[in-house]
């Protein structure tokens, strides 16, 4: 088993739009380890959320490696790589991307279904994601219902379902007060020291610089890596 | 995805477009119900056709003498062919294909009298075996004429429900008197009523029925006015006209050939042609039903790519946290379905309450005798369920597929 749970090397993804076409990314070269709660922030045109795609398996380059957890993903089909976004991996969106007209329950249910888990065993690990993220007595409410912070922690149960080795967060404090974001930041850390994964994506410096490690994208390419303010297990891994 | 879930999403669905699928819900339950009562309309004309058509007999063939149009072994042409008693029992020795064969003769204007009414009337001289192969049956309490009758050639008289009404209004004829030509007949029975639709030498509704011995002794004719015959298996029909035909042309010396010689009516043929139309009639209003369920089925695809557009944020979101492109398909396929077997229960169920309303109602006219009600067999549900079930997903699946052809980035950026 390798050290490093995302380990892209030369990256490349090209949009085609009929003879037009456009390099998102131009060869990027990131490993993320193990456990390592991550960074990825650029402005926006930058190829960060190109970047966010691929590593999310939504979406495959045009060239290069990328190796989540020991395998291949370029070579998958689409249903392979449903699988693997089911089970391998755990979306925090800005926008929250709940289902409007489901409770928390119900959402936090979807990623679980499509895994297939039986009756009893889900909806207890339901309650315990929901209760793990301090909406025990949310269950039954719709996201209309809900605050931001809410919202973004039925999110991030939803993404916990399946345990996935990874967590992958798109400006997820985008829509949140301060008070709302911190608490989703101190969410975050939590996970973090229980050993998951953590890749987070921003264009804001102050939630970057709450993490370990700091990639900055700047026109497909990646500028430079700094230390966050995160003193966690692998600081000695910064470039 | 849970049964609930689905079920929220198609309500949630219904609140945001519910005049558009309310509306839609409404032409599927319309075409529906077209196609349940045109398809219900063209089963029960069939039945009451067919009603009417068995009202003679089934599998039957009605043959005449008639004049010779070609020389044969010395004798002319234009020479009248006459049946005579026993050639029932002669094509019968000689012909083992056959079922039964019935002589009879006819006299029309004859006068009948009961008390003190006086009316003319047809009688028809018949064999036992009419009862079964031109459905003459008696109604309870009474019998048709059996073979003692022939033998004995007893003045006996089984009269057509018709003909029983006008001369005994409310008596029951059975064990009456009634006097033919001044002679007296016991009847011994009244016909069942029931629907004719052919008839050759008049309805048997309006006939009085007596022993063809009996007749033959009370006006004397000497030969027979026609023949019936059934052969055991219809489909040899052809088979057993044909030797018949033979049959006959040896006895009276005719051309086998000759086919003016004999005139036979193949009412069975007669009844294969009509049920072939009718089957005809059937398909024809079949297809105007099924093309007012299939605009229906546009509005159901045009309800789905609506949705579908406007869901386009759901889809990417369950794609995100790994829905596969088929779950995708399966879900609107669903939903279409759902919406169509909405539409369809209401438009069956609609089309059930008018016709069995048809059926209680107790119209008194003409035409229910010949275009009968409308009923709805389990033939026709199945149909209609088959035809729903098969729109439903065809107008769902090209919808459906483009949802599950969406790109997850794509639509997740969408708003």
């Amino acid at each position: 088993m390798s050290a490093h749970m995302i380990d892209i090397v030369n990256l490349v993804k090209r949009y085609q739009t009929g003879t037009v076409s456009f390099e998102a990314l131009k060869g990027v070269d990131v490993q993320i380890d193990r456990g390592e709660l991550v960074s990825i922030v650029g402005p926006s045109g930058s190829g960060k959320s190109t970047m966010m795609n691929i590593i999310g398996c939504l979406d495959i380059p045009t060239s290069g490696k990328y190796t989540l957890d020991d395998q291949d993903v370029t070579k998958l089909t689409p249903n392979q790589l449903a699988d693997i976004r089911n089970r391998k991996i755990g979306f925090v969106f800005q926008a929250f991307n709940l289902l409007p007209y489901a409770t928390a329950f119900e959402n936090v249910e979807v990623p679980l279904l499509f895994a297939r888990v039986g009756g009893r065993k889900r909806k207890q690990r339901i309650l315990d994601l929901l209760d793990r993220v301090g909406l025990a007595d949310k269950v039954n409410n719709k996201p209309t219902e809900m605050s931001g912070g809410e919202m973004q922690r039925v999110a991030i149960a939803r993404a916990l379902a399946n345990e996935p080795e990874v967590i992958l967060a798109d400006e997820p404090t985008g829509n949140l007060d301060s008070s709302s974001g911190g608490g989703i930041v101190e969410l975050f850390h939590e996970l973090w020291r229980e050993g998951k994964t953590i890749v987070v994506i921003t264009h804001d410096s102050a939630l970057a610089a709450q993490t370990e490690r700091i990639i900055h994208i700047r026109d497909g390419l990646i500028e430079k890596v700094t230390h966050g303010n995160q003193q966690g297990r692998r600081a000695a891994h910064v470039a | 995805m849970q049964l609930s879930t689905l079920y929220n999403i198609f309500v949630r669905d219904f609140r945001k477009q519910s005049l558009r699928i309310g509306l839609t819900i409404v032409a599927l339950a319309w075409g529906t119900l077209s196609i349940m009562l045109l398809l219900g309309f063209g089963e029960g004309m069939h039945q009451q056709m067919s009603e009417n058509q068995a009202g003679i007999g089934t599998g039957i063939s009605v043959i005449w003498g008639g004049n010779t149009s070609m020389p044969y072994k010395g004798l002319g042409r234009g020479r009248k062919i006459w049946f005579h008693a026993g050639d029932g029992e002669y094509l019968k020795q000689l012909i083992p294909e056959l079922e039964a064969v019935g002589e009879e003769y006819h006299r029309w204007g004859v006068r009948v009298r009961w008390a003190d009414k006086v009316m003319t009337q047809h009688i028809n001289g018949v064999e036992p075996v009419y009862e079964d192969i031109r459905n003459i049956v008696p109604r309870v309490g009474g019998r048709m004429v059996n073979e003692i009758d022939i033998e004995l050639k007893r003045r006996v008289a089984f009269i057509g429900w018709e003909t029983a009404r006008d001369i005994f209004g409310d008596v029951d004829p059975v064990g009456e008197t009634i006097y033919l030509q001044d002679l007296p007949f016991t009847v011994i029975g009244v016909l069942v009523e029931k629907n004719q639709w052919n008839s050759y030498s008049g309805q048997d509704q309006s006939t009085i029925f007596i022993p063809t011995t009996t007749f033959v002794a009370v006006f004397g004719d000497p030969y027979l006015d026609n023949m019936v015959f059934k052969p055991r298996d219809l489909d040899q029909m052809d088979m057993v006209k044909e030797r018949v035909t033979e049959a006959l042309a040896a006895r009276y010396k005719f051309h086998p050939d000759d086919e003016s010689a004999l005139s036979i009516w193949d009412i069975a043929e007669s009844m294969r042609e009509f049920n072939a139309m009718l089957i005809g009639i059937k398909i024809f209003l079949g297809i105007i039903g099924g093309l007012t369920l299939l605009i229906a089925s546009v509005g159901v695809a045009n309800i789905m790519y609506v949705s579908i557009k406007e869901r386009t944020r759901e889809i990417g979101i369950k794609m995100a946290v790994g829905a596969r492109k088929s779950y995708i398909l399966i879900q609107f396929l669903i939903e279409a379905l759902l919406i169509t077997a909405t539409g369809g229960f209401i438009g069956m169920m609609l089309a059930y309450v008018a016709t069995e309303t048809f059926q209680r109602v107790d119209i008194q006219a003409d035409w229910v005798e010949w275009l009968g009600k409308p009923t709805i067999s389990a033939d026709i549900g199945i149909i209609v369920v088959a035809i729903l079930g098969v729109m439903g997903l065809i107008a769902g699946f090209f919808p459906a597929l483009r949802a599950a052809s969406v790109s997850p980035v794509e639509s997740l950026r969408y708003e």
